[in-house]
């Protein structure tokens, strides 16, 4: 490939016209469609590319695999869906030809068909299509009944979808922007340009959104609008150039308005780099913005229909305003002898303007008697042939059209008139999209045939053609009045429009077998949707799910008026009567990229680490996620497995000594003269018995009775206690507090404060606890006597203020050092240097997990789950029984938690002692039951004890407590384990070592 | 995502500041320990769950901190009013309980109409 | 009945498909019934097949406020599956999956049930507890789900990331395979069908007002928009509505609804072959017949009857999505859309008998609805056939709401530690 090139003669495409459009052959790129190479101008979408070299067959339909050509010049295309690729990678299937601007080195190549375009063995499936109608997999497929998971669903699952989804991952970048803004308007036509400078004059922040890579909407294919003297594209340029250059507006092209939500929230995608040759690395593809707008100006326009006829699907055949841009704008002309079928007076100035062109127009036909006698006028002067009250009733031609038949509308007298491309118009559909999403609602207007905006749910304003204002002088009072300002606009258009129509046209009514399409890309057909009528479906939500009519990527922006229509027919029902379906975001569809922006990888979900993690890291940890946290796991060393390495762990720290990063604790400062009252309303537990100097472990459960959360409390001071969580706790129970402190008991003077992330805390468990960390504690006395067991302290540690409680979650002596987490990974440092020269060990959660497990420690979340009172967990202790209220105090009263046989927190030992117990396996009494089997409970937590010489298991077990002595079964897979219940502390029974 | 009145910050913010925490004006029973149970079942687990105008608790989790009461329109998700913890609940003027606000186009889809 | 088959519809296509009746009638009320179920969803159609074809009673009206399946049933991502761990919920799961298995030659309508399988994925310690916690209760059950490693997931799901760096690396997965979809129209369809043809009269656009009472309390009627329409008994079985419905007749259920969200791709090639379910990173997803991805959004935090929510639950779904499916970041996203979820605190079901004679209630389906459709259907049929709850149902009444013997799924799996 040759890359970009600048004015040499390329062969730039033979319906390139000399003189026509606007871009400029000053640079030119090259791209390749199903193989084979073309030039395109810079400017030109892939559709106006490839019109200009005479190529119309662009896809294959989904179900009849008929071709298709290019239908529209916009995003509202059904057809023209290609894969696009820049590379492997960069490759994205069902992109719309009519929307993608070409880029240097585009592989771009057709979809649903094989072997070739023009060839597809899929289109056996028009043939057979009679046995195909809406909904026919519901009557079918149904025997034999495993046939339809084997053999008929994936051959249409094969058959069906359009193009083939990525399997690289994406190396693109995508970008987010948040913004807020007064106004924002969507759609810079004349309308939305107009309502612009009327809100800039304001000075509010103003944001204008247009799809196209230039501003103008309509007027990129109106040439017969002028406004304030100029040609109306000039003048759209022109004003986007001013309002960009004040401070308060920002324009944003190639950005699509795709979502309308509550609160003046709307989601807006940008395509930053798509259409350039060689984006920078650092250039995101598309932007995600995410406005709040005080007020919305929609003037998202209108988007015309097609004519539903016997095979009007034919390459070659498209809407004549799409005719109109590829001429007026890219300066292509769709064929060479062109037909003209319309019910409505635009489509007129298109064969105006490819007559004048050059072009030659067979005829325009016009299903109306009396089209608008302006148009009619012009037609006669430029020499065109219009048959009125004629309508076109069938085409020809495989791959392209060939011919349209005219007829006279209800007689038999049919005429064969060739052409190389068919323009049709039945008239232009407000788009109403955005407004449906912001939760407004629509009315029919009979008059004209169409739903327009009626009451408005949030602050927002219709102007233009999307509100049904087709006037230019009243649409341009419109936009100013919306505005809020004033602005001084002039436009003049040279023809007034009227007509359009809506359903079958002539010779595709009922009692017909013709296929008259109404939504292209779905191949749901007049015939169809006539069917699910006499299906007995009778609301429009069900006849689109029948039919999936308006279901397509383009989600029905052609065919939903249509479909509605000729089921309105059908019922015999005024259109409003049969109702309409819901605009459902995005308007056009959206990158899940886009939609993700940075949040991909490392900024998904971004990690919690301790101040220590890095030092363990380098320590050779490995870590595990524990909600958002990474915690270090264990520390094998050179050789070992994760089993060896906990081994080794448990024994050092029962025979020596072990050093746990237990930062990850949630921490939260309960300060006040009501803090001990406050905690005893929050805890299960009394606190005002808890002497300052203290610790106590703390139960705390919900209104339900439930256990929520534990940990340890220490009393720092009479007024000041330093609460410690669960890791994953602890943000729920900091609400759960403030809830109660601000709702329930806000005449507490308590202050709760979180302090998880202030403290680095360091745990130095094991016989040789004391003697590690004696030389760096600063004025404390820390010998057994004076700080035994459960005792908290302020004090210097290496000379940091700290933190320091004698508590034990391994049953050993054992010392946590709080200090400001920036000193954590010097203090650590210090502390493991000492810790290792006397022989302990670094040990992380499994180690701690296995040696908890052997005191009967629990973890709640693991050895309860939210179902589990503190009886049933062999804490009832923790419960006072003196005190009058405490959060739970009721809930546990409740006949189901005092019942007898509730599960019970008991010890488990497998016969044989090697057998570790699976976490979550189930306990029964009868292991010979046949299923399904009376369950009694599961095992929460099992390990080997290294200690215990043996296999350990904790278990929640129906009445356990009762079951002590008894022997139940672990029926597993392969086997059942038979096990002796036992209580639930299984080395140091006595409790001796914890006092040191 | 809705937009949502601090009444302490005085200021609009994103919903993503803040945690919806239920229904309002459902004070904890003074001496809870005596109720019966169905006297807690309906305290802790009956709620309104109202179609129209309902009287909701928000906290600003992410800002000040603070929880707050809000009447808002379940149908329309249109908030009327936000005021702070502790004070009664208040008539929305115009409102009553049972009204529905805004008949909106979701609710009617694919209705005859 | 017109019997639908290959060879009907052969027939049919040389007629250009003249010859199909309406699938159900759509006649006018009688001035009363034996049983009326408000509520013209799955749950509604399917209780009234079942009333006909199980228990004889074909005196039956279904009233829908809007279009037959227009709820939670047209809404949401079609996932079957019965792999839950309390037994209440086995019960009543493993039975809408038998149920499942037949249906679509039972109604003689291809519902379109697909057993392309069931994973849940695993992202750490907590979570491997927590699934073969229900993969052992599942089996002493009699219920298909298995444990995969890393690898085993990736053959079965090929698009899956598995490797060690993602954020939260998968470290294994449940799978039930006889879990999987189903084409969530057509089951409300082939249900109205089948009961019109039992002679059960489907009444569309008809809102219930009120529930008129008699003197002993009992329901005698209800109000509805069309005039009064006398029954015996009532059900609803209203989804995301049946607060507003109960209250009508001056009962409280305790639930909640939220807004649930939902999105389909563009239609793509087969490209993943299975259901593939996260909660830790919180997502699902699947791809339909016709090839979209099907995704389930989270529920948005507030309740509401809006049908919206907002976009940055569609955009933290997608997240996850692509964190799982690299690949799929250059996807389109096609449609999203929301329904109503109607919650209970325990996030289980409640089929129950209320304090007013005649007045049955089946809702709290939350985001489970869609699987439990034909079990719940056929059980709540029971219970208004019989006035006593079947004994596959019987742990799902509102009295436990007062005793406390609840069935938490969301607490058993409770949260990390």
């Amino acid at each position: 490939m040759s890359g970009s090139s600048h004015g040499s003669a390329k062969n730039l495409g033979a319906f390139r016209l000399k003189g026509a459009g606007r871009l400029t052959p000053a640079r030119t790129s090259r791209f390749t469609f199903d193989g084979k190479s073309y030039t395109a101008m810079e400017g030109d979408t892939v559709a106006s590319a490839l019109l200009a070299h005479g190529v119309h067959l662009v896809g294959r339909s989904f179900k009849y695999h008929r071709p298709r050509g290019i239908l529209s010049a916009g995003p509202e295309e059904p057809n023209a869906l290609l894969d696009v690729a820049r590379d492997s990678a960069r490759r994205q299937p069902n992109v719309r030809a009519t929307v993608q601007e070409v880029f240097d080195g585009a592989k771009i190549s057709s979809q649903n068909r094989w072997p070739s375009l023009a060839f597809d063995v899929g289109s056996v499936n028009n043939l057979l299509s009679p046995f195909f109608p809406a909904g026919f997999y519901y009557k079918t497929f149904k025997w034999p009944r495993e046939a339809w998971e084997k053999v008929y669903e994936p051959i249409i699952r094969r058959a069906a979808g359009l193009g083939v989804a990525p399997k690289e991952e994406d190396p693109d970048r995508y970008a987010n922007r948040f913004a807020h803004c007064d106004v924002l308007i969507a759609g810079a036509g004349l309308a939305g340009l107009t309502a612009a400078l009327s809100a800039a004059a304001t000075g509010a922040e103003v944001i204008l959104v247009d799809e196209q890579p230039q501003v103008g909407g309509a007027l990129h294919f109106e040439t017969s609008t002028t406004v304030d003297g100029k040609n109306g594209f000039d003048w759209a340029q022109e004003t986007a150039a001013k309002l960009a250059a004040m401070p308060n507006v920002r324009i944003l092209t190639r950005t699509t308005v795709f979502g309308y939500y509550n609160h003046g929230f709307l989601g807006l995608a940008e395509r930053v780099s798509d259409h350039l040759d060689r984006p920078g690395r650092e250039t995101p593809r598309e932007r995600l913005w995410q406005v709040r707008a005080k007020r919305v100006i929609l003037a998202t326009g209108a988007i015309e229909r097609h004519m539903v006829f016997a095979n009007n699907d034919r390459p070659g055949i498209m809407l004549a305003s799409a005719a109109r841009t590829f001429l007026n704008h890219y300066g292509v002309a769709v064929g060479r002898n062109v037909g003209v079928y319309t019910a409505h007076d635009s489509a007129y100035e298109a064969a105006f303007d490819l007559k004048r062109a050059g072009v030659s127009i067979a005829a325009i036909v016009d299903c109306r008697e009396q089209p608008g006698e302006a148009v009619l006028a012009e037609a006669r002067a430029l020499g065109i042939t219009v048959l009125t009250g004629h309508s076109v009733i069938d085409t020809t031609g495989r791959l392209r059209i060939k011919s349209m038949t005219v007829a006279r509308n209800g007689n038999m007298d049919i005429r064969k008139m060739a052409v190389d491309a068919l323009i049709v118009s039945a008239g232009w559909t407000p788009s109403v999209h955005l407004f449906s999403q912001s939760r407004g609602k629509l009315r029919w207007d009979e008059a004209s045939q169409r739903f327009l905006p009626d009451i408005y749910a949030q602050d927002c304003v219709s102007v233009g053609a999307c509100n049904g204002t087709d006037e230019t002088d009243l649409l341009v009072d419109e936009a100013i009045s919306a505005g809020g300002g004033a602005a001084s606009v002039n436009a003049e258009r040279r023809f007034g429009w009227s007509g359009g129509m809506i359903g079958a046209a002539e010779g595709a009514g009922p009692d017909t077998r013709v296929k008259a399409f109404v939504d292209f890309q779905h191949d749901v057909t007049a015939k169809d949707i006539r069917l699910a009528v006499r299906e007995g479906m009778h609301s429009i939500e069900h006849i689109k799910r029948f039919t999936t009519n308006g279901m397509a990527s383009d989600q029905g922006k052609l065919s939903n008026m249509h479909g509605l229509a000729i089921a309105a027919e059908m019922l015999d029902r005024p259109i409003p009567q049969v109702g309409l379906t819901t605009f459902r975001a995005p308007y056009t569809p959206v990158t899940y990229g886009t939609l993700v922006a940075h949040s991909r990888g490392e900024l998904f979900d971004p990690a919690r680490k301790t101040p220590m993690h890095d030092l363990e890291a380098a320590e050779g940890a490995e870590f595990e996620d524990v909600g958002n946290w990474k915690r270090a796991w264990y520390f094998p060393k050179r050789g070992e497995d994760m089993a060896s390495a906990v081994n080794r762990e448990c024994r050092t720290v029962r025979d020596v000594a072990g050093v746990f990063d237990a930062s990850t604790l949630g921490k939260i400062e309960v300060v006040g003269p009501d803090a001990a009252q406050f905690l005893n309303l929050l805890y299960t537990n009394a606190w005002d018995t808890l002497k300052p100097g203290r610790c106590r472990y703390g139960i705390m459960t919900r209104e339900d009775g439930f256990v929520y959360d534990d940990g340890v409390v220490g009393r720092l001071a009479e007024d000041r206690f330093h609460v410690t969580t669960t890791t994953g706790g602890a943000p729920r129970v900091l609400h759960h507090m403030e809830d109660y402190l601000q709702t329930e008991f806000p005449h507490l003077k308590v202050w709760l404060t979180s302090t998880t992330e202030q403290w680095a805390v360091i745990a130095v468990q094991g016989p040789k606890a004391r003697e590690i960390i004696q030389p760096f504690v600063e004025g404390l006395d820390i010998s057994n006597e004076a700080f035994p067991h459960m005792s908290v302290a302020e004090c210097a540690v290496m000379g940091v203020p700290a933190r320091l409680f004698r508590m034990s979650f391994t049953g050993e002596l054992g010392f946590e050092v709080n200090v400001p987490a920036d000193y954590g990974p010097a203090v650590w440092t210090a502390i493991w240097e000492r810790a290792k020269s006397m022989g302990a060990c670094l040990y992380g959660t499994e180690t701690m997990h296995v040696l908890r497990a052997e005191k009967g420690y629990i973890i709640v979340g693991q050895d309860t789950d939210g179902t589990v009172t503190p009886d049933d967990a062999g804490l009832g202790w923790a419960v006072s029984k003196k005190k009058t209220d405490f959060v739970g105090i009721r809930g546990l009263k409740r006949p189901d938690l005092v019942r007898d046989g509730r599960k019970q927190l008991v010890g488990l030992l497998t016969n044989r002692p090697s057998d570790v117990l699976e976490e979550g396996a189930q306990i029964v009494a009868d292991p010979n039951q046949p299923k399904p089997m009376t369950m009694l409970g599961h095992v929460t937590s099992a390990y080997w004890s290294e200690n215990c010489g043996r296999s350990i298991a904790m278990a929640l077990v129906a009445g356990g407590r009762s079951r002590i002595g008894q022997t139940l079964y672990v029926p597993m897979k392969d086997r059942t384990i038979a096990v002796e219940v036992t209580d639930t502390v299984f080395f140091d029974k006595e409790g001796g070592r914890i006092h040191g | 995502m809705l937009l949502i009145h601090c009444p302490y910050c005085e200021e609009d913010r994103s919903e993503l500041e803040f945690r919806w925490a239920g229904e309002a004006h459902i004070a904890r029973p003074d001496a809870i320990a005596d109720i019966t149970d169905e006297e807690f079942a309906e305290y802790f687990f009956l709620r309104n769950n109202e179609k129209g105008l309902t009287y909701e608790r928000w906290r600003h989790i992410h800002g000040c901190g603070r929880f707050f009461n809000a009447a808002r329109d379940t149908v329309s998700d249109r908030f009327l009013m936000t005021y702070k913890a502790g004070l009664p609940k208040r008539p929305v003027p115009g409102v009553s309980a049972t009204e529905k606000t805004v008949e909106t186009y979701e609710q009617t889809e694919g209705d005859a109409r | 009945m017109r019997k639908y088959s290959v060879f009907a519809l052969a027939r049919e296509a040389l007629r250009a498909h003249k010859g199909w009746d309406a699938q159900w009638s759509s006649p006018e009320p009688r001035s009363s019934y034996d049983v009326i179920i408000v509520g013209g969803g799955g749950h509604g159609l399917g209780a009234a097949y079942y009333l006909a074809k199980e228990h004889g009673i074909t005196n039956v009206a279904v009233l829908e406020k809007g279009w037959l399946g227009g709820g939670n049933t047209g809404r949401n991502t079609t996932i079957i599956r019965s792999n839950y761990l309390y037994e209440e919920s086995m019960d009543m799961y493993e039975h809408s999956l038998k149920l499942w298995e037949g249906l679509s030659q039972d109604l003689n309508y291809n519902v379109m049930y697909s057993p392309r399988g069931v994973m849940m994925l695993s992202h750490n310690t907590h979570d491997m507890q927590s699934f073969k916690r229900h993969i052992n209760a599942n089996r002493l059950y009699g219920i298909d789900n298995e444990w995969l490693t890393p690898e085993q997931a990736k053959a079965y799901c090929p698009p899956l990331d598995i490797s060690k760096t993602a954020r939260y690396p998968i470290n294994g997965a449940a799978l039930q395979k006889r879990g999987g979809t189903a084409r969530h129209d057509a089951v409300a369809w082939g249900y109205a069908r089948a009961a019109s043809d039992r002679g059960v009269h489907i009444i569309q656009n008809t809102e219930v007002t009120g529930i008129r009472r008699g003197p002993d309390g009992e329901v005698t009627g209800v109000e509805t928009n069309r005039g009064f329409i006398g029954a015996k008994k009532i059900g609803v079985s209203a989804a995301g509505h049946s607060s507003v419905v109960m209250e009508m007749a001056g009962v409280r259920v305790p639930l909640a609804s939220n807004p649930l969200q939902a999105l389909v791709s563009e239609p793509l090639k087969p490209i993943f072959p299975c259901v593939v379910m996260s909660n830790t990173v919180h997502a699902y997803i699947s791809q339909s017949d016709k090839g979209e991805l099907v995704i389930g959004a989270g529920t948005d935090q507030y309740n509401s009857y809006s049908q919206t929510g907002g976009l940055q639950i569609i955009t933290h779904t997608l997240d996850a999505i692509c964190e799982l499916f690299p690949m799929f970041r250059r996807v389109k996203m096609m449609r999203q859309w929301g329904g109503i979820t109607d919650n209970t605190p325990d996030r289980s079901a409640i089929q129950s008998v209320t304090p007013v004679p005649g007045l049955f209630v089946n809702c709290g389906w939350g985001t489970g609805g869609f699987k439990a459709t034909p079990g719940s259907a056929n059980l709540f049929a029971h219970l208004i056939a019989k006035g006593e709850p079947h004994k596959l149902a019987a742990g799902l009444t509102l009295d436990r709401f007062r005793t406390g013997r609840l069935i938490d799924e969301a607490a058993a799996a409770a949260v990390a530690h």
